[in-house]
């Protein structure tokens, strides 16, 4: 497919990720709007659901990013946030889903550095990867 | 401890032997009633039942190929509130691995609790159960009994076992306080019952039963099967995996699906009150699907049946224990039992976590470490 523009959907802790975007456009800091940005208080609040929902509806890549480790405002919710992406990147790939699809970060309130370049870096990979199946084919 | 007793068999009739000691429980210990599978009076139909009159129990059969559910989720309900009854249950394997994960998701009690095992026989699905029934009538349990203890491993008449206890190789129980033996020895001769627990050895002196040693062919006919089995459940996993292996493929598995929910109604561990897609989230708005219809070119109604499926997986396929009951109450055949445990056995390995083996294993969502699974972060 020429001309491919893949649609990202990132689930961003407040308090971390979420505050690294918004420094970002402050900043100036260009990258590409692929990325849909939403706001959760926590990663420790992502449902599973809420990614193979946009994963099936669409999405050519879900981002699941917040604060580094020992740094989430809510204690523990990343390390809760880690166990379910490691069990969505079990579960996925056996339906044909590629892993690549599905992200995980820490980008803390002050990189919007490491933001930019994340978002760049992973619409990069989806445009090599093509669009998802979910795109292409009809989903029941 | 753990040691073996033995119920002496006569007339080689194995089930009224059975029967004999579960009405003995019931007189001569502290327990109050049992749960155990029970011949309903008014039709030749065996489904769980608490039974509290030692006379009832010359309707108990434990051995029948019928497996209507998994009664995890009754005892669940016996025990999950406190209450003045002391329950024995009788119950297959995967009923107690079922049950073991229902009290770590705090949906029921061990203490209150005395569990009676068998070795597994196997079942027949439901509608296949009852077209046997039918034919058989009051032999049904003999035959089948007497098939696959001595018989062979081939279809009987026709009926073969359900498609998840083809590839179990759960059908020694694990966790029972009692464990009654059927394979190997002479089950027309003797039950050896093995007492698992301090509870279930107690139980044996309250019953006075004589002590016995294991037959010696057990550990190699339990092995022989053991190794059908694997086989069996290796070669679904193969199969099942190569059919959904895109998500095309997964939409034609789960094409004939209307989204009745019966294979969560039937999970004994799906244990949510209310499923969210049975809520309000899932009553959409009739613009939201001609919004999704204008979208798409089409969508299929009722919506979001892979959306369902693969929701239920991560959060049933930590806990899932492959009894099959997903399969037995499915209206359209869909054959999900085998699509549910390939996800369950891989999600179980990813965690290092054999699902139902161990009450104080934590469930791996229920938990976390500091450093771990450091692959699954970062680009
Ligand atoms: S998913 Fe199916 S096989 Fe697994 S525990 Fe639930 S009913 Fe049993
Ligand atoms: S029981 Fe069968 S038809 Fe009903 S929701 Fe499950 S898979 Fe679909
Ligand atoms: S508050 Fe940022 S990950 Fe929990």
């Amino acid at each position: 497919m020429k001309d491919f523009e893949p649609t990202v959907i990132a689930f961003v802790c407040n308090w971390c990720t979420y505050t690294a975007a918004d420094l970002a456009g402050t900043s100036r800091l260009a990258y590409p709007p692929n990325v849909r940005l939403i706001r959760v208080m926590c990663t420790g609040m992502v449902d599973p659901q809420y990614v193979i929902k946009a994963l099936l509806e669409g999405a050519d890549g879900v981002l699941v990013s917040g604060c580094h480790p020992g740094d989430c405002h809510y204690i523990n919710g990343n390390y809760k946030a880690r166990r379910r992406i490691k069990l969505l990147k079990t579960i996925l790939p056996q339906f044909g889903i590629e892993p690549e699809r599905l992200c995980l970060t820490w980008i803390g309130a002050s990189d919007g550095i490491h933001f930019a370049e994340t978002m760049r870096k992973l619409v990069e990979r989806l445009t090599v990867l093509g669009p998802g199946e979910t795109k292409l084919k009809m989903v029941i | 401890m753990p040691h073996i007793v033995r119920l002496p068999v006569e007339h080689e009739q194995i089930l009224a032997t059975l029967q004999v000691f579960f009405s003995r429980i019931l007189q001569q210990t502290q327990v109050d009633a049992m749960l155990a599978p029970v011949h309903l009076p008014m039709k030749h139909v065996v489904m769980p039942s608490l039974v509290a009159d030692p006379g009832k129990m010359t309707g108990a059969d434990p051995l029948s190929p019928s497996f209507p559910m998994n009664s995890a989720k009754l005892v669940s309900r016996l025990t999950r509130r406190s209450g003045r009854g002391r329950f024995a249950v009788v119950l297959r394997p995967c009923e107690i691995r079922a049950f073991v994960e229902l009290v770590k998701l705090k949906q029921g009690r061990m203490d209150k609790v005395f569990i009676i095992g068998l070795d597994c026989l196997g079942a027949f699905s439901n509608t296949a159960y009852s077209k046997f029934a039918g034919e058989c009538g009051r032999d049904a349990t003999t035959r089948f009994c007497n098939h696959v203890l001595f018989g062979g491993r081939d279809a009987l008449d026709g009926f073969d076992l359900a498609s998840a206890c083809r590839c179990c190789e759960h059908f020694v129980p694990h966790g029972a306080d009692l464990h009654i033996q059927l394979y190997g020895g002479n089950v027309r001769k003797e039950i050896l019952i093995r007492c698992e627990s301090d509870q279930g050895s107690a139980m044996a002196d309250a019953l006075k039963l004589e002590e016995a040693a294991d037959p010696q062919d057990r550990a190699m006919v339990v092995n022989d099967l053991l190794n059908v089995r694997k086989a069996a459940r290796d070669r679904m996993y193969a199969n099942t995996a190569t059919v959904v292996d895109s998500i095309e493929k997964l939409t034609r598995y789960l094409a004939d699906c209307v989204n009745c929910f019966n294979c969560r109604v039937a999970c004994p561990v799906c244990y949510c009150r209310e499923c969210v897609f049975m809520t309000d989230v899932f009553d959409h708005d009739p613009d939201r699907y001609l919004g999704w219809a204008e979208r798409k070119g089409m969508v299929k109604m009722p919506t979001d049946t892979v959306f369902y499926h693969l929701t239920r997986m991560a959060h049933m396929s930590t806990a899932c224990v492959g009894c099959g009951q997903c399969t037995n109450a499915c209206p359209n055949d869909i054959p999900v039992v085998e699509l549910f445990r390939l996800v369950a056995h891989r999600t179980q390995v990813a965690f290092d976590y054999p699902a139902g083996k161990d009450v104080g294993d934590r469930p791996p969502l229920a938990e976390f470490r500091e450093s771990e699974y450091t692959e699954v972060v970062g680009l």
